[in-house]
């Protein structure tokens, strides 16, 4: 026992290595491609402070901030998934697919209507805005799907996600078409995913909560480990299921609905991820929340990257790319389990 | 089902003058409706002029050409889009015995929606009939996706995991089809298609969409009988010497059709193929003879008046269809997949 722990352990390393060389030649890839070609050896010159002064200025002002958020926002939705999945024993679960990110999105909406500005030192708010969205909406649903007898049904909770999150889109819609057009499209470009956030501003209103919810969740993964197995086993083995299970819920809501502000909608990811991190390192959460997390991250800066890169003059949103591929497998998972 | 004394009544087949009394009651309803839809709106017009627009029209008179060129076609198309998604979705609800089936909810209007956004980006300026072809081919292919998906797997899909899925590929052809639009520029022309829309509706349009609509609901009555037996169980059917299958083929690629073609005027306007069949089994009880007709006429209602409101709610500015009816549609789908998910 103690020895597989210990290879699954090494493993992880191994994987985690990886994957942090594979997002490092990504973000290389991503930080050298745009309307401003620049090559690779000047990015890395100009990273450690070599570069001349126009380089340095795309890189900085433009591209850094942008692929940082993409990376936070990728890594919150890999772990958010991860902790969902492991909290409802649904392997179909996903924050975009249960409905937090529509009400990440009227939270959102929320913001836009009442205090207008969406630059400038409002975005730190943002996330905040977008988390209480998000955790509202949890609420709904699980008072929704919880039956008194059986408790809370996976496959039901997903069918309340989906009919809830109709209700916040339709809400959602309902006040975006009364604020000016361009407000409207950028409301409806989020909805599809879009990385909107820019600016170093957006960076310091997404970097504080991924900074503290993950390496919190990180912690709490052995409570994960056991909650996983059921609540019987959680009880018995002294875990305080309910107080336990809610204060994860509330952190996976945190990290997704903080990311989504960013990131704009995007969903799947928390799908995908744990999944790929489950077949690389295995079912226990403290080597597989790292990897979902660096995984969703590899993800969405790949997305961003393609859309970003390969769709001109019009980049297409990071969000469609993922669910071109997410869709397909959540129905593979769907028909396969049982 | 039987606490409701009224419906004992008609089941009995001890009053049928009361059933009749039932349908006229609702035809005077849509009736009325529309002579509302057309009143009401951003100018206010007497119902005297109404009746004189329908019975002497005078091209003169600008509140004439108001009702005649504006309102008369927007209310018509509500009535008959209306009926199309309630009649597609009590086929569906009847032929695959699932209480949760709907064309919007399945993804079946979503394949409609994808196609139709390709065909405004390849081909823009194409002719309305051609447009309406297209889109009930993305109907087809979502339908043959979802149905695809639920017959690999062995012993067939549960009613909730399909709706699963068929949420799944609606999300997936709805980011695809923002995708388009956002890469070929189509936001602004497509933003009130998501949540549907009668406003653009003209009378070129109706000229094909009516006949098309009409003649595909008068064959879905006609196979009502059918239905009914099917609704109860595949077993009964068989045993009194029907071909199932073919029933369930027909029955599907005419709810495709309604769809489909609805979709192409109007948009993607969901739940109104769930809630209205419901409210049609509880007035009329289980014979899809009259569920049918009884749908097509609620479903026009419904649409009628979710279309005033629209208009009316925030002058001069009009609110998507679609928000409408969710709100009332997604309170009756928690409803009904908590009643079905009990069963599970």
């Amino acid at each position: 026992m103690k020895s597989q722990a210990n290879t699954n352990n090494k493993r992880t390393y191994t994987v985690a290595l990886v994957l942090i060389l594979i997002s490092i030649s990504i973000v290389l890839i991503s930080l050298n491609t745009g309307s401003l070609q620049i090559a690779p050896l000047k990015v890395i010159q100009t990273l450690f402070g070599y570069g001349d002064y126009k380089s340095s200025l795309v890189l900085f002002e433009y591209r850094m901030p942008r692929i940082l958020i993409t990376m936070l926002g990728g890594i919150g939705l890999g772990i958010s998934g991860a902790i969902l999945q492991g909290l409802s024993r649904n392997p179909l679960a996903d924050p975009g697919i249960l409905g937090l990110h529509s009400g990440a999105s009227f939270g959102l909406i929320l913001f836009v209507t009442y205090f207008h500005s969406l630059d400038h030192h409002a975005a730190i708010l943002i996330p905040l805005f977008t988390f209480l969205g998000g955790l509202l909406t949890a609420f709904i649903i699980i008072l929704l799907a919880y039956d008194r007898i059986k408790g809370l049904l996976p496959i039901r909770l997903i069918l309340t996600g989906i009919a809830v999150s109709a209700g916040f889109s339709a809400v959602t819609l309902f006040l975006s078409l009364r604020l000016d057009e361009e407000t409207y499209t950028f409301a409806s470009r989020w909805l599809v995913g879009n990385v909107w956030g820019r600016d170093w501003i957006h960076v310091m209103a997404l970097f504080p909560w991924i900074l503290i919810l993950a390496p919190f969740a990180w912690s709490q993964s052995k409570s994960l480990n056991v909650l996983s197995l059921g609540d019987e086993v959680a009880a018995g083995l002294g875990i305080s299921v309910q107080g336990q299970r809610l204060l994860l819920l509330a952190t996976a809501v945190g990290l997704s609905c903080a990311s989504v502000a960013m990131v704009g909608g995007i969903g799947f990811i928390g799908l995908v991820s744990p999944h790929l991190a489950r077949r690389l390192v295995g079912p226990m959460y403290q080597n597989n929340l790292p990897v979902s997390g660096l995984i969703g991250m590899v993800i969405l800066v790949l997305a961003d990257t393609v859309g970003r890169s390969i769709f001109q003059p019009n980049a297409i949103p990071a969000g469609v790319i993922v669910a071109a591929i997410g869709a397909p497998y959540f129905l593979y998972l769907l028909i396969k389990s049982k | 089902m039987l606490h409701n004394p009224f419906q004992k009544c008609v089941k009995d087949g001890s009053n049928k003058f009361l059933l009749l009394l039932l349908f006229i009651f609702v035809i005077l309803g849509v009736l009325g409706s529309m002579i509302l839809a057309i009143s009401f709106g951003a100018k206010e017009v007497t119902f005297s002029s109404v009746l004189s627009a329908i019975f002497n029209f005078n091209p003169k008179l600008t509140e004439q050409q108001i009702i005649h060129e504006l309102r008369f076609p927007r209310v018509i198309c509500a009535a008959i889009v209306g009926a199309a998604f309630a009649v597609a979705g009590c086929l569906m609800q009847g032929v695959t015995r699932n209480p949760l089936a709907d064309a919007g909810i399945l993804g079946i209007n979503a394949g409609a929606m994808f196609i139709v956004t390709l065909c405004f980006a390849f081909f823009p300026g194409i002719p309305y009939s051609l447009l309406m072809f297209f889109s009930f081919i993305g109907a087809v292919l979502s339908t043959l996706l979802i149905f695809i998906i639920g017959s690999s797997v062995p012993g067939g899909l549960t009613p909730i995991r399909l709706t699963i899925s068929g949420a799944v590929i609606a999300a997936l052809l709805h980011s695809l089809s923002a995708g388009v639009a956002i890469y070929f520029d189509l936001n602004q022309d497509l933003a009130f298609w998501y949540a549907g829309g009668v406003a653009g509706i003209k009378w070129d349009h109706l000229k094909v969409l009516v006949p098309v609509i009409l003649i595909t609901i008068i064959c879905a009555i006609t196979m009502g009988r059918s239905v009914s037996l099917i609704s109860l169980g595949d077993d009964i059917g068989i045993g009194l010497g029907m071909n199932v299958t073919l029933i369930k083929v027909l029955s599907i690629i005419i709810a495709v059709i309604l769809a489909g073609v609805s979709v192409s005027a109007v948009g993607s306007i969901g739940f109104i193929g769930l809630v209205i069949p419901h409210i049609s089994r509880k007035l009329v009880g289980v014979d899809y003879r009259l569920i049918i007709p009884m749908s097509a006429l609620l479903g026009s209602l419904l649409l009628i008046i979710a279309d005033l409101g629209a208009r009316t709610i925030n002058p001069p500015r009009e609110l998507a269809i679609g928000i409408l009816v969710a709100f009332v549609g997604v309170p009756f789908f928690l409803y009904i997949s908590r009643k079905t998910g009990r069963d599970l």
